[in-house]
């Protein structure tokens, strides 16, 4: 369906926000922290759960949500970095994701277990229901505001850490602790910060997707995969090129529903293993 | 799937206690000496899906039906009471088909039910009629299950892709609703709902513009969406169930599907409306085989279940319950758990519960039953919590399933 490219390529941007916002996380920890914490899909469906309880028990608006679930959720990551990841940053790779894996599975768990699998109904808020019909496709409102926040959440993430001074503390401080820490500046309180940042960013992402997706317990390890294929794929540590890698997978999964849509899925990893023989270090990768 | 963890606990219902640590100390003393007496003990096995897209509809439900359907038949056959085993199948064929043979092999199961999920279902019919033994497929939609796969010890209880295709096909085609597009699960039950729902379309001079598949578990719908809005069809035809239903639904309403074209959902299950909320799911048309408001007996049995699991009745879990009771009254009446025995008293003796009134069980193995054409009521006609559906038309069971010359199963016989 040659017609539909134009749509489903829209489609696959706005997919593509949700996979930029969450590798941003993903990669901003593995970065700067040197955890792939395979946890952030476990966030994700915290912070969408928190929207939707704030709201059933609390009254809370999804506006007021987008604010406070994230905080939540970086205090949470507070507490699980200090309690468990501070002792895993000196071991091989491999301790951190599965310290991460073994609380995702946790997580997705102790949810289940108490609210089923079915999904909990959440609305847009009032204010971005509806859509404009552009032509060649109808475009739902929430979905345009989806695309527009992640975009300038991404890049104020981006300038924050390469541009800004406590952005140079932490890039510093992952390339010479030792010395950084001599200069008076408090390490491992900016790795617990980066880490709540990181987890923060994926409930922000949570939050986002309540309205559209269904919250359920099982929206992180639906996702957990593709959103470690693009941190891979844009190259492990470089924030750009996650964040260029999120929005351009999902464009090109978008092409691919136009043509092949059985090859959606499968598409982002022959691409991801393309990259990597070619460029082992991903596409823009420093290591 | 991220999660493969699986579990497994054989519950000894005491005249309905439960006491997990205690059922474990004790079948771990008692093993070697349940080998000599497990014989005589009647085991059931719920094998369901109890993480998946699937868990709401059947999932811990079913095993809360057919412990209750144990207790109704006294919670004791032979002198020994009767025990209840379940485990997950994860959506996955080869597991369901290991644990149905191990139960049977070496864990005295004698008939299993549930079997949610159209490929586990299959698999474990083919394991259960090579071993000779009942499986009651209370879940699924393949019409497989009376067709090609049937066995004589096999029997399809609540519903399939050709019942739910004559209710909600039907009805909209005859309404004018002549032009179709279907979004399609991409694995046996959608592929199958699809092929049945577009022969009965044909039949009432309809036509299918054509489909978009997805595969089971996909969260995001919009490509399949703008495909079916592209296409200009009448009606969008859902051939999923589950959570797949509840997601499509949810951004079809988003997408504003809805003013221009109707949705017919084949399979949403009581569960999947809930989580949809009636703001989204209102005026669905859909076909279902059980409603827990229906009458006064289902309301009783359906207040009972809700007692124990929070929740109302799906088709499947009161399914399960009927099936369990029905093989627990052949059981006692034929004095053994012997398949052949057991299967004539159940297809000689009609299906009177709370559940389904009048079924009766075909060589075919089908148990041919009243369908219902249900809709969906706005959030202003819902007056409590779970009252979703308002009853539209009952399908009489000759018309809600195939006759029986056109079965190709080759144990159907005309009796």
């Amino acid at each position: 369906m040659i017609a539909a490219l134009p749509s489903q390529a829209l489609i696959g941007l706005i997919n593509g926000a949700f996979y930029a916002l969450l590798s941003l996380g993903m990669a901003i920890i593995f970065g700067m922290l040197n955890v792939i914490n395979f946890a952030q899909g476990a966030f994700y469906m915290i912070g969408a759960f928190l929207a939707w309880m704030l709201l059933h028990y609390f009254g809370v608006s999804y506006w007021t949500a987008l604010l406070a679930a994230p905080l939540a959720v970086a205090a949470l990551g507070i507490f699980v970095e200090r309690l468990l990841l501070s002792r895993v940053y000196r071991l091989d790779h491999i301790y951190g994701w599965l310290v991460t894996y073994g609380l995702a599975l946790m997580a997705e768990s102790v949810f289940r277990f108490f609210y089923g699998v079915s999904g909990k109904p959440y609305s847009p808020p009032a204010d971005l229901r509806g859509g404009i019909d552009l032509g060649l496709m109808f475009l739902p409102t929430y979905r345009g505001w989806v695309v527009l926040v992640s975009a300038v959440l991404c890049l104020a993430v981006w300038l924050a850490i390469e541009r800004s001074r406590l952005g140079a503390h932490l890039r510093a401080a992952v390339e010479n602790p030792v010395l950084v820490q001599a200069f008076g500046i408090n390490v491992p309180r900016l790795l617990t910060l980066t880490y709540a940042l990181g987890v923060g960013l994926a409930a922000f992402a949570g939050v986002l997707a309540a309205p559209i997706y269904q919250v359920t317990p099982l929206m992180g390890s639906q996702i957990i995969v593709v959103v470690f294929a693009v941190v891979v794929i844009g190259g492990l540590g470089s924030i750009l090129g996650t964040v260029v890698t999120g929005f351009s997978l999902g464009l090109i999964q978008g092409v691919t529903k136009a043509f092949y849509p059985q090859a959606a899925d499968l598409v982002i990893f022959v691409v991801m293993a393309a990259v990597l023989l070619a460029l082992p270090a991903g596409l823009f990768g420093r290591r | 799937m991220l999660i493969s963890h699986r579990r497994e606990y054989p519950l000894k219902t005491w005249g309905g206690g439960r006491s997990l640590p205690l059922a474990l100390a004790a079948s771990l003393l008692l093993s070697p000496l349940a080998q000599a007496y497990g014989a005589d003990a009647v085991k059931i096995g719920v094998l369901t899906d109890m993480s998946g897209a699937y868990a709401d509809a059947a999932g811990q439900g079913s095993i809360v039906a057919a412990q209750l359907a144990v207790e109704d038949a006294g919670g004791a056959l032979f002198g020994k009471p009767i025990e209840i085993v379940s485990a997950d199948h994860q959506n996955k064929p080869e597991i369901g088909a290991t644990i149905a043979r191990r139960w049977y092999d070496r864990e005295g199961v004698e008939m299993i039910t549930d079997l949610t999920n159209s490929a586990v279902a299959i698999a474990v019919q083919n394991v259960s009629r090579e071993k000779h033994k009942v499986d009651l497929v209370t879940s699924t939609a393949t019409t497989a299950i009376t067709n090609e796969e049937c066995s004589p010890w096999g029997v399809h209880w609540t519903f399939d892709s050709y019942a739910l295709s004559v209710g909600t096909a039907g009805a909209l085609v005859r309404e004018g609703a002549k032009t179709w597009y279907f979004i399609t699960a991409d694995y046996t039950f959608g592929a199958n709902l699809e092929a049945t729902a577009t022969r009965e379309i044909l039949a009432g001079g309809g036509k299918v513009l054509g489909h978009s598949l997805a595969p089971l578990n996909t969260t995001d719908f919009s490509s399949q969406l703008i495909d079916a809005k592209a296409s200009g069809a009448d009606v969008i035809g859902l051939a999923n169930s589950g959570a797949d239903t509840a997601n499509v639904v949810k951004q079809a309403n988003e997408f504003g599907l809805r003013q221009k074209q109707k949705l017919a959902a084949f399979l949403p299950f009581i569960t999947d409306i809930r989580s949809m909320g009636l703001d989204n799911a209102q005026g669905l048309i859909l076909t279902t085989a059980f409603y827990w408001d229906r009458d006064d007996e289902a309301r009783r049995f359906a207040e009972r279940f809700y007692a124990r699991h929070k929740a109302m009745p799906t088709m499947i879990q009161a399914g399960t319950y009927s099936a369990v009771r029905h093989y627990l009254a052949a059981v006692a009446a034929a004095g053994s758990v012997d398949a052949d025995q057991v299967m004539q008293w159940m297809r000689d003796t009609p299906v009177n519960d709370a559940v389904f009134h009048g079924g009766k069980i075909r060589t075919d193995g089908q148990m041919v039953h009243d369908m219902y054409l249900v809709q969906v009521k706005t959030p202003a006609e819902s007056t409590r919590d779970w009252d979703f559906y308002k009853v539209l038309r009952t399908i009489p069971a000759d018309q809600a399933f195939p006759p029986l010359s056109d079965s190709k199963c080759r144990f159907a016989k005309a009796s």
